[in-house]
């Protein structure tokens, strides 16, 4: 039987790859929203785990809202990616410097 | 309240402004379709009758008494209606600011108003929130069009920049927020504030439940210490307020800050208000960075939007500072800083604007030299409002820091208080060197000012004028911030 900690664990551990993987990532810019897209996999675990061993829905609710968001997020990220590309003609990170800090 | 049905069409009285918000911003979004170039206008027009509406709906719902509506998702009392007509002034005035600024810079455009009455209703929903899902999802709607306002000006290098520092560090803090959320959720065993409240206010915690809550608390103070802009979580503020097109800069600047306070107030104080000797002592440590940090690294600045953003976040310290209190008075008086900081911060770039011209930012220290000279009326505003934000009697911004500090030093802090005031002293030097350049020193004399719109030049001098006018009578407003908790 896997236990409610299994489940923590687990998220706790993709949560830190998606932080760790948003400040050392120095290549590409996607990379970054696939790193914030892990941040938010780990979330929805936590939650999805919480209700099952707490019995309550309320958690696998809030879920589905996280994956909506998340979806529109990803949308809203990517286009300003293709304005990025389009003014700089490129989506690395070192082109974000324009402004320093 | 307990037995109250779920749903109820007559309790929905309760969310009237945001459901009339909503509407109106469906019929201008459609109607802004079919505008066709000379009538563009109209958009601007009905959404400031849109915000006017919603401000006086919010203004009717002060003095209800305290509703708890859809599930137990959305309340309505007298901070959040207070907080929403507050932001209604302050978007309205933005929108005054704004449209000069827009035409003068060719972004005149129907997705501008649009993208900035979804933010605002993202922003009363979080006023409103009373559950971790509304509170999230107001977040949300607030973030995503704000991203989207700031790439309005798509053809900048600087203003697309900024849109996707924003965007990555905006995701990073509603990620954190979230992790805390869940942590918060799984120990209490609900998403409602009023049941964690009593699930942290119980007696019987064992201590691996309090070092549970502790370790969600920490996420989502970072997640609102992010928002809110306060040190070490500041790094997007300067690059955005610099990227970001004028008007856009100075929304971000005023009114999220609102909400932002909002949801500290109903996740921290309404939520888990048995954990405030907690959550006092890193809004201490964050309050002092902040203050320290955006003092020091003001001095250093050339641009005057990068310049504000350092003041701002000094600014979010004394705010923060003053519900590290953790006495309702302090409460009280950090709520007076924040409507006094959007205030100041209104008039301040409410002037940036007004000196745009058709190709010119006026975002440079330099370009105020000698302005006394060819537009005395715009110094003189500056002027109050830089003597304002450097914290000089009679000017509201005193008051302000006045209430924060004799909270500070009634609640024992003498230590936090001498830095802060050292600090607060520090900072003003760079206030003052910007009077000294609209005054003292010798300007380009070919920058020959050319008359801004009437309404955006009276908008701009009431609001400056407010700031001396609020200055005289402070405890009024001090008083209506303490009734609201």
């Amino acid at each position: 039987m896997v236990s409610l900690s299994d489940y923590l664990i687990l998220s706790a551990i993709i949560f830190c790859i998606g932080l760790v993987g948003i400040f050392v990532n120095r290549t590409n810019i996607i990379t970054l929203l696939m790193c914030v897209e892990l941040i938010l996999v780990a979330v929805n675990t936590n939650f999805i785990a919480f209700s099952h061993f707490l019995g309550n829905e309320a958690g696998q609710i809030f879920v589905f809202f996280i994956l909506t968001v998340a979806a529109a997020e990803v949308a809203i990220g990517l286009a300003i990616l293709t304005l990025l590309f389009r003014n700089k003609g490129s989506i690395n990170v070192d082109v974000t410097n324009s402004l320093k800090g | 309240m307990i037995n109250t049905p779920l749903f109820d069409t007559t309790s929905l009285m309760a969310a009237l402004p945001e459901i009339f918000l909503l509407s109106a911003i469906v019929v201008v979004l459609l109607l802004d379709l079919f505008l066709t170039k000379p009538f563009k206008q109209v958009t601007y027009y009905l959404t400031q009758l849109s915000l006017l509406t919603t401000g006086v709906l919010a203004f009717n719902l002060i003095g209800e008494p305290e509703t708890i509506i859809l599930g137990n998702s959305f309340i309505l009392d007298d901070m959040a209606s207070v907080f929403k007509v507050f932001m209604m002034v302050a978007a309205m005035v933005a929108m005054v600011y704004s449209r000069h600024y827009l035409l003068q810079h060719s972004l005149f455009r129907g997705e501008y108003f649009v993208l900035v009455m979804l933010s605002i209703l993202g922003m009363m929903v979080m006023v409103s929130g009373h559950s971790l899902l509304t509170l999230y999802l107001g977040l949300e709607i607030l973030s995503l069009s704000l991203y989207t306002l700031i790439a309005i000006a798509r053809n900048r290098a600087g203003a697309v920049e900024a849109a996707l520092k924003y965007f990555v560090l905006g995701a990073i803090a509603s990620g954190l927020l979230l992790y805390g959320m869940s942590m918060i959720y799984g120990i209490s065993g609900s998403l409602n504030i009023s049941e964690i409240a009593v699930f942290a206010n119980s007696a019987t915690l064992a201590s691996r439940e309090v070092l549970i809550i502790n370790f969600g608390l920490v996420f989502l103070v970072i997640g609102i210490a992010f928002k809110l802009g306060a040190v070490p979580f500041h790094m997007w503020v300067p690059d955005v307020y610099q990227g970001a097109p004028t008007s856009v800069t100075m929304f971000i600047s005023t009114v999220p800050k609102i909400a932002a306070v909002a949801m500290l107030v109903r996740l921290l104080i309404d939520g888990l208000g048995a954990m405030q000797p907690y959550w006092s002592d890193l809004f201490t440590v964050l309050a002092i960075l902040s203050i320290v940090l955006g003092s020091i690294v003001a001095l250093l600045q050339t641009n005057i939007k990068r310049l504000l953003a350092y003041s701002t976040i000094s600014h979010i310290g004394f705010v923060l500072l003053g519900f590290a209190t953790g006495v309702i008075t302090g409460y009280g008086a950090a709520v007076f800083y924040i409507l006094v900081y959007v205030l100041m911060s209104l008039a301040a770039f409410g002037v940036i604007i007004l000196l745009n011209k058709k190709g010119f930012e006026a975002d440079l220290i330099s370009d105020y030299k000698g302005l006394s000279a060819h537009s005395p009326w715009s110094a003189l505003m500056m002027l109050i409002i830089m003597l304002s934000m450097a914290g000089i009697p009679p000017f509201i911004g005193f008051y302000a820091k006045l209430f924060i500090l004799q909270q500070v030093i009634s609640s024992g802090m003498i230590t936090v208080a001498i830095i802060v005031v050292v600090f607060a002293v520090i900072s003003a030097y760079y206030y003052l060197q910007i009077i000294k350049s609209m005054y003292f020193e010798d300007g380009d004399e070919a920058q020959e000012s050319i008359p801004a719109p009437i309404d955006i030049q009276l908008v701009v001098s009431i609001n400056a004028v407010l700031i001396l006018v609020v200055g005289l009578f402070p405890d009024f407003w001090m008083q209506l911030a303490l009734s609201l908790f």
